[in-house]
């Protein structure tokens, strides 16, 4: 178990003070000046080396993303940072408590993070219904302006940098990062078509890098301690600790800082008190957040909980948002329900995401009373794989890959409420 | 998509809602929300102006309030934009509401880790109390709303009631906070558990537990 001494995020559950003074006496902005005097270049290069893969849900290389900023703006345009707090994925819960107990990890990573890329300013999106959360931000960003740590000469580093807090109304779409991009610019949050690439023309038509609140509020952490200690945790390519995020049916479900790579079995027996009815009562899990396919219990068990390890199951990392199911779920009813989730929120651009999600959701429907043929999962399968890959942004893929999963290992749970349905059917006729 | 669309235009509309305007302190909220875009990005202020506007009519009627087209026109006015670019913003996310509402906004989460840890129940609540989802009640104290995943999931199941969160949900306990509020009291907001702060595992944290009592500065450990 990843020692408390450890732990990034030492004041996760609240039980301390959010505000300035006391975030000061955990550790934050304490010499951030020194930070910043390091340079762009070496903040990157520390970064890159400590293995931080975004915490987002995608788990690019974060040092590479900002990697790609440019070096000089040549006509005079700005370059902005924007953090991605519009947390909407089903099973994550993480950033909020990162913004309402540390909210000051938030913004001196912002700072640091946006002088490495040479940003002129963060815009962090948070979702509009954290509003509680947003107020908290807020404050906290009002308390860096007046201690002098953001704005005009920050922190005496002699860089100019401005902190802005721009709230979202309801959309999971926005969560995209050019979706989010362009309801910051106070459209409808339809996702762009990349290229051109934030990197080149985001915000405003700026060079522009979006990353997760996560993989920013980690960040003066890193460059404290060193790019190696952050790379002592976790397997290869998987470094790190993470937020990971436990709901379901465990007794004490609960959101952890652990180290990447740790098994499931662990994760749920220390922190969690275990599934509700014991280990043979777990069905299935969904690993990271609504998005990825499910895994069978006796997959998941001992799997290491990164993003290789996962992706190696069918399935992937995700956000860390770990949804256990047990013996008692209706499994195609919990999956149509994240169908319908999808459909909800589709923005409606593409023809094959906007229609296909109200399609498989009603599929669903049917598959979960049994009032299908067996023929209609493979069409349904069929039309799946005809979402996915065939829209602007991910939205599609999402909506169809936990539909994938539930066919791939629960096909016979579906025959055998098909054939339930019309055996009661035939019976009826007689 | 959802299927969202403006209370249609009457004359009853106009009447209420034509003359309506930012009071002093919602424009000087406005002004600050627009300062925070660079110079000719005004637009970007749309969305906190919206739910200003959205809030203002909620003082004004006792609710969580609504945008009536009006409204929306005044928003597009202050912005010095079309009012399409304004009415598509506002159909297009879900937290701002096309139609009146009840004092009470009850936004049941109903996705998978609520379902999960129980939120058919506090549906089965709300119906009880006659409650119906998109509807007004009579008293015009409720609107019962579905909502997608809050973000709360490590706390499920969860309602929002308008700009305040209660998780860790029973059926009995959502019955008695509806009756707090019925009642004109401020029920408990965060976890229900009780003796639990927020998202640790019930019974205690299983890590950092000298946080509970002290602000501890673990930098002494590093080395």
């Amino acid at each position: 178990m990843l020692a408390d001494k450890d732990r990034i995020f030492t004041n996760l559950y609240g039980f301390q003070d959010w505000g300035l003074k006391a975030a000061q006496q955990r550790g934050d902005w304490d010499d951030t000046k020194s930070l910043i005097a390091r340079g762009h270049d070496n903040i990157i290069e520390e970064v890159k080396a400590s293995g931080l893969r975004g915490r987002g849900g995608a788990g690019f290389p974060t040092g590479l993303k900002w990697s790609f900023m440019p070096k000089e703006s040549k006509d005079g345009r700005p370059s902005f940072l924007v953090i991605n707090a519009d947390e909407s994925e089903p099973g994550s819960c993480k950033d909020r408590e990162i913004i309402r107990h540390d909210p000051h990890k938030l913004i001196e990573g912002a700072l640091v993070a946006g002088y490495a890329m040479r940003a002129r300013a963060a815009y962090i999106y948070i979702r509009g219904e954290y509003i509680r959360e947003a107020e908290t931000l807020q404050a906290a960003i009002d308390e860096a302006y007046d201690a002098g740590l953001i704005g005009k000469n920050a922190s005496k580093s002699g860089y100019d940098f401005d902190v802005f807090l721009h709230r979202g109304a309801g959309a999971y779409i926005c969560g995209e990062e050019t979706a989010m991009i362009e309801s910051l610019e106070g459209k409808k949050g339809q996702p762009r078509l990349k290229p051109p690439f934030p990197a080149g023309a985001g915000l405003y038509g700026c060079p522009t890098t979006v990353n997760n609140v996560e993989s920013i509020a980690v960040v003066p952490t890193i460059l404290r301690r060193g790019a190696s200690w952050f790379a002592s945790f976790g397997r290869e390519n998987n470094k790190g600790t993470k937020l990971f995020q436990i709901s379901g049916h465990v007794n004490k479900p609960c959101v952890v800082e652990e180290a990447l790579s740790i098994p499931f079995s662990e994760l749920i027996e220390k922190h969690c008190g275990g599934i509700i009815g014991g280990k043979d009562n777990l069905l299935a899990v969904i690993p990271g957040g609504s998005s990825v396919p499910l895994v069978p219990a006796e997959q998941i068990w001992d799997a290491p909980m990164d993003f290789d390890g996962l992706k190696d199951l069918g399935s992937g990392l995700g956000t860390a948002g770990v949804i256990v199911m047990d013996k008692s779920t209706d499994i195609v009813r919990a999956i149509s329900r994240l169908s319908y989730f999808y459909k909800h929120e589709s923005c409606g651009q593409c023809t094959p995401c906007r229609e296909g999600t109200g399609w498989m959701w009603r599929m669903m429907e049917r598959l979960r009373t049994g009032d299908a043929a067996i023929e209609e999962i493979d069409m349904l399968q069929q039309v799946t794989k005809q979402v996915e890959g065939h829209t602007i942004c991910a939205l599609g893929d999402a909506a169809a890959w936990p539909i994938q999963g539930l066919i791939r290992h629960f096909r016979p749970e579906l025959e055998r409420r098909i054939e339930e349905h019309n055996a009661k059917f035939a019976e009826a006729a007689e | 998509m959802a299927d969202r669309s403006p209370a249609p235009d009457t004359p009853e509309l106009r009447e209420r809602w034509g003359a309506f305007e930012f009071t002093e302190s919602y424009r000087a909220k406005a002004d600050q929300a627009i300062a925070r875009y660079p110079e000719g990005r005004q637009r970007s202020a749309v969305m906190p102006l919206l739910d200003l506007a959205q809030r203002q009519v909620g003082e004004e009627t006792d609710t969580q309030g609504w945008l009536p087209l009006p409204v929306i026109e005044y928003v597009a006015d202050y912005l010095d934009l079309p009012v399409i670019r304004v009415l598509e913003v506002a159909s297009f996310y879900f937290m701002y509401n096309m139609k009146p509402v009840g004092k009470y906004h009850v936004q049941v989460c109903g996705t998978t880790p609520c379902m999960l840890r129980g939120s058919d129940g506090l549906f089965e609540t709300c119906k009880k109390r006659g409650m119906k989802k998109g509807h007004v009640s009579d008293d015009g104290l409720w609107t019962l709303t579905e909502v997608e995943c809050m973000g709360n999931c490590a706390t499920a199941p969860m309602v929002q009631i308008n700009d305040d969160n209660y998780e860790d949900l029973t059926p009995e306990r959502f019955d008695e906070i509806l009756d707090e509020l019925a009642a004109g009291k401020q029920p408990k907001t965060g976890t229900q558990i009780e003796g639990k702060r927020t998202s640790e595992p019930e019974g205690g944290p299983t890590t950092l537990k000298e946080m509970v009592d002290v602000n501890h500065d673990y930098r002494g450990d590093w080395k």
